[in-house]
């Protein structure tokens, strides 16, 4: 067995910190200091590790496990992400105090198997990361004192979570009794067409059905506006972005089995095509902002097909770059509704209303991110969905291009009114808690809302890394200067 | 990599939008009146290196920087004679529609003057990028100041217009998008000027045309893509119309100029007979229902789709005259249109109506304001002596050197516009008044931000000279290389045929 601790530090670290949170989850309720106080200090510094070993690559456990440029990308938007979840759930209203330290024991082994994901080159770990990733998230997602639909989440979210995770399973018998490996680097080597070997390609649909139900992609998408509205809010900005970074890698190291024109490509270009539309019909009918948001990310899912099927590694450079723009522009937005709900209630579009006199600072910010899951320049959202377009025209897609072109075009009117509301709407009395306005929410927002408009001002170093990822996916030797830089 | 040494065109752009950024530390609205002020002065005096511009066609204040290298993206700036007049309208435009809303706006002062700062940056962007993404970028952040200068300070009905323009226009330029990535696949490049010298298959050419003109004719509207037009300016603040009629619709027909013409020269020959004759109509139509309206701004609102009419037929005219007509008329309309637009502010802030039944009789009340007025009236329809007439009487020598039947259908727009600014002008100066007793006439203020552009309207009327020796180059190699390219592209191929085909390929491939 081959192995080198030394590309697995970031792992190591994360599994410490998560074995505290265990430790503390399982000591005295009275146990000082709280996770609160400490945690976010972990959660910063793993996401530092993270990027110092970005240059870390190799193999080991049987060639199961690979760290290179792919992983180590999503690995570093990973631990980005569970850093500013933690930061934004560290203020949850409605979690009960005894329950703190289990529940971020749980987001981080969540998180960690979102990692190991990000590594896995073979369909057996695939499905075992997978799973350590979901496991944790059917306990968190019931976790909201005292709401009943919290539990209707957390039930629909384990019950198609089951069914996805059988199909994927059932998919998986069916590629090793045809293709007789498991292994991406020799699947790769196989035939994919229908003609060729029919059960292989019904298995692999059937397993990337798995990963569509975490990423939500049509028609695998039903408990996501359900589960979003259920969940907390701070939950809800964990399971709307965290689970699809690992949906996203898979995808991304699978869609090198697949070649423009196959019948399996088609069928994703066809489910990202009819993901985008329904997405972003059903959204425009929404007024609850996590039901919109949930709706609006069947349409991401779609956007990020249009690259997976390019068969090129700017193809897949573009949706990795693409998944982690909607990771930041996401938890943004996330940001901003935990921020003006701070009791904890569901947002409605009208509880927005005069955001910008109640906390300037949040509502500048809400725009920012509004505009950037709309794709106007100069947000990273317009430079990842330009990078798709380009990546993905005059491959043999076209309509699915002019299809993205189409839906960007209709999700402005339900993203503009999340800013129609905030800065043109005046606000009437009312009974809700004031948004909280204090620095922590300020400068949080600020902080994402100047990483959403810088990235998208200066993409270059970031697309290069996620170019070169998809280029070592292909076999190409990228030359390791310009990984980063 | 770095290929300029002052990068005038950069600190142009960049400047509103830092000094923007220094209005949220500033409280009293007085004080941010005085600042925004200070700043657009001190960008028309940044603009002063732009009079080393040399008279001749070449791109010049050249900036490039590698922006992201594995698309070929760049940070490419750079102006001809075409572009720096638009440059130099929109930064002159700035200070007046500061001057113009000072008393105007009534709340969130400090939200207006950042909205008018990101905007002149936003467009002085478009107007200089030479790479098509970055002109892109521009193109739609101009939007976002827009919509909130018409839905926030705007009138009774502004959630309403806003949303329309926001709508109309960012559907059109996702169109623009799909042509840019198109362009980039084709080309290999999104270098503007290397662009311009490839010759594109007419079956290309065909589509990117199409996709391009339908945003370029949205914005700058074109009947009968004009419908978000009267509504967003009868809805806008003074400010808002002014820059709207003055450089934002100038922003379409130089996309024709810029992009249209020289990167898709056969498929703009092709097209042409259809430009033009939807250029007329919305010459006639925009007249004649600009005619029959009894609220002021929206009667200037539709003049607009007039004017702009002109500009679009001079430039699918194809000849020296109709496309330099094209640009006075561009230079012209901003002009004059944003006088209109700021004076019926002024007159909306003392009647607090824009109907024309409510606002009679000023001559007796405000005659320096009337004499202003009907000044720019006359302007408007193309008095001889006024700016208004260099431009409209290039077009006509270039519609009637194109046709005579072109020639002949425009006559009846300038009489209509003579006519629908007559009535107006004559109602309000002498018609019977309703409650004008209270009115003062102009003020100080309103003295100099309708001088300035008075002055321009008689110099460009007067002496037009130095404007033709700044756009004749740039004009004369616009035409070559149009002749030259269009003819290349027609005679290898057959237009119908090649559209047939075209059309054709598109349905299969769909299946």
């Amino acid at each position: 067995m081959n192995f080198n601790i030394t590309a697995l530090v970031p792992e190591l670290f994360f599994l410490c910190m998560v074995l505290a949170l265990m430790v503390q989850s399982l000591g005295s309720r009275e146990w000082k200091p709280p996770v609160e106080k400490w945690l976010p200090f972990g959660a910063c510094a793993a996401f530092f590790v993270t990027i110092t070993g970005f240059h870390l690559h190799g193999t080991m456990f049987w060639d199961v496990y690979k760290v290179d440029l792919m992983s180590q990308f999503f690995k570093i938007v990973i631990t980005f992400g569970f850093y500013i979840v933690v930061l934004n759930a560290s203020r949850q209203p409605t979690l009960e105090e005894g329950k703190r330290a289990d529940y971020y024991m749980l987001l981080g082994f969540s998180t960690l198997g979102l990692m190991m994901l990000a590594s896995s080159v073979e369909l057996i770990t695939i499905y075992l990361a997978l799973e350590l990733a979901s496991y944790s998230m059917y306990a968190v997602i019931p976790l909201r004192a005292k709401d009943k639909g919290a539990a209707e989440a957390g039930i629909k979210y384990i019950m198609f979570g089951a069914v996805a995770t059988a199909l994927a399973l059932y998919g998986l018998s069916y590629i090793m009794a045809t293709q007789h490996t498991t292994y991406i680097a020799e699947l790769m080597n196989k035939s994919w067409s229908f003609a060729d070997q029919p059960m292989a390609v019904v298995g692999l649909s059937l397993f990337l059905g798995g990963m569509f139900f975490k990423l939500a992609l049509f028609p695998f998408h039903f408990w996501c506006p359900d589960v979003y509205q259920g969940a907390s809010n701070e939950t809800a900005a964990f399971v709307a972005t965290m689970p699809k970074m690992g949906a996203i890698v898979v995808l991304c190291r699978l869609a090198v089995l697949l070649k423009p024109g196959l019948e399996i490509t088609t069928i994703l270009a066809v489910l990202g095509a009819l993901s985008m539309t329904f997405g972003n019909l059903s959204a425009l009918a929404q007024t609850d902002i996590k039901r919109l948001l949930g709706f609006s990310s069947v349409a991401h899912a779609g956007y990020i097909m249009v690259g997976l099927v390019s068969g090129t590694p700017e193809g897949i450079g573009a949706a990795a770059f693409y998944g982690m723009a909607y990771l930041v522009m996401n938890l943004l937005v996330f940001w901003i509704v935990s921020r003006v709900a701070s009791d904890g209630r569901n947002l409605k579009l009208n509880d927005l209303n005069g955001l910008y006199k109640k906390a300037p600072a949040l509502a500048f910010s809400l725009a920012a991110g509004a505009f950037a899951l709309v794709g106007l320049p100069p947000t990273m959202g317009f430079m990842g969905k330009f990078f798709l377009i380009t990546s993905a025209w005059d491959h043999g897609y076209n309509w699915l291009v002019i299809t993205l072109v189409v839906n960007s075009a209709i999700a402005i009117y339900y993203y503009l009114s999340l800013f129609r509301h905030a800065f043109t709407e005046e606000s009437a009395p009312s009974q809700a808690a004031p948004p909280d306005n204090g620095w922590f929410a300020s400068a949080g927002a600020g902080m994402l809302a100047a990483a959403v408009l810088l990235i998208g001002m200066v993409p270059a170093p970031l697309f290069n890394f996620a170019i070169n990822a998809g280029k070592t996916l292909y076999g190409i030797t990228v030359t390791f200067a310009g990984a980063g830089h | 990599m770095l290929d300029f040494g002052y990068p005038v065109l950069t600190i142009l752009i960049a400047f509103p939008l830092i000094a923007a950024c220094g209005l949220f530390f500033l409280r009293a609205p007085q004080v941010v009146r005085y600042y925004t002020m200070a700043v657009s002065l001190i960008e028309c005096l940044l603009a002063v290196p732009l009079m080393g511009f040399k008279l001749n066609a070449d791109f010049q204040f050249v900036e490039k920087l590698d922006w992201v290298h594995q698309w070929g993206l760049q940070y490419y700036l750079g102006v001809d004679g075409i572009s720096i007049l638009m440059v130099l309208l929109t930064i002159a435009v700035l200070p007046l529609c500061v001057m113009c809303s000072w008393t105007y706006i009534g709340k969130r002062e400090k939200e207006f003057h950042f909205c008018l700062l990101f905007m002149t940056s936003a467009v002085l962007g478009v107007f200089c990028a030479l790479d098509l993404v970055l002109f892109y970028v521009f193109w739609e952040a101009m939007l976002i100041p827009m919509y909130l200068l018409i839905a926030v300070w705007g009138g009774d009905d502004r959630k309403y217009a806003s949303l329309k323009f926001f709508l109309y226009t960012l559907a059109g330029s996702t169109l623009l998008l799909a042509a840019i990535v198109a362009f980039r696949i084709t080309g290999g490049t999104f270098s503007i000027p290397d662009l311009m010298q490839m010759n594109f298959s007419f079956r290309f050419q065909f589509w990117a045309f199409l996709a391009m003109a339908l945003a370029f004719a949205i914005k700058v509207p074109m009947f009968p893509f004009h419908t978000w037009l009267p509504a967003a300016h009868v809805q806008a603040p003074s400010a808002g119309s002014v820059i709207l009629a003055a450089v934002l619709l100038k922003m379409g027909t130089y996309g024709f100029l810029r992009f249209c013409l020289p990167l898709t020269p056969a498929a703009s020959h092709y097209f042409a007979p259809m430009m033009i004759a939807i250029s007329i109509v919305s010459i006639l139509y925009g007249g004649a229902i600009a005619l029959g309206q009894s609220d002021i701004k929206k009667l200037v609102a539709y003049s607009s789709v007039g004017h702009m009419g002109f500009v679009t037929l001079g430039i699918f005219l194809f000849n020296q005259r109709g496309v330099e007509g094209a640009l006075f008329q561009m230079l012209n309309h901003g002009i004059v249109t944003g006088a209109l637009f700021m004076m019926i502010g002024a007159v909306y802030e003392r009647s607090h109506s824009r109907e024309i039944s409510k606002n009679m009789g000023l001559g007796k009340y405000m005659p320096g304001f009337m004499f202003f007025w009907g000044f720019m009236a006359l302007a408007s329809f193309g008095f001889p002596g006024t700016n208004g007439f260099v431009g409209e009487i290039l077009v006509f020598i270039g519609a009637f050197k194109q046709s005579l039947i072109v020639g002949a259908l425009i006559v009846p727009g300038a009489l209509l516009a003579a006519a629908y600014m007559f009535r107006v002008s004559l109602k309000m100066a002498w018609g019977k008044p309703s409650s004008a007793s209270t009115w003062r006439d102009l003020n100080a203020r309103e003295w100099i931000y309708l001088t300035i552009p008075a002055v321009f309207v008689l110099w460009i009327g007067l002496a037009p000279t130095p404007f033709f020796k700044l756009i004749d180059p740039s004009v004369n190699k616009l035409l070559n290389n149009f002749d030259q390219r269009k003819v290349a592209a027609v005679e290898t191929e057959q237009p119908m045929q090649t559209a047939a085909a075209a059309l054709s390929g598109l349905l299969a491939e769909k299946e």
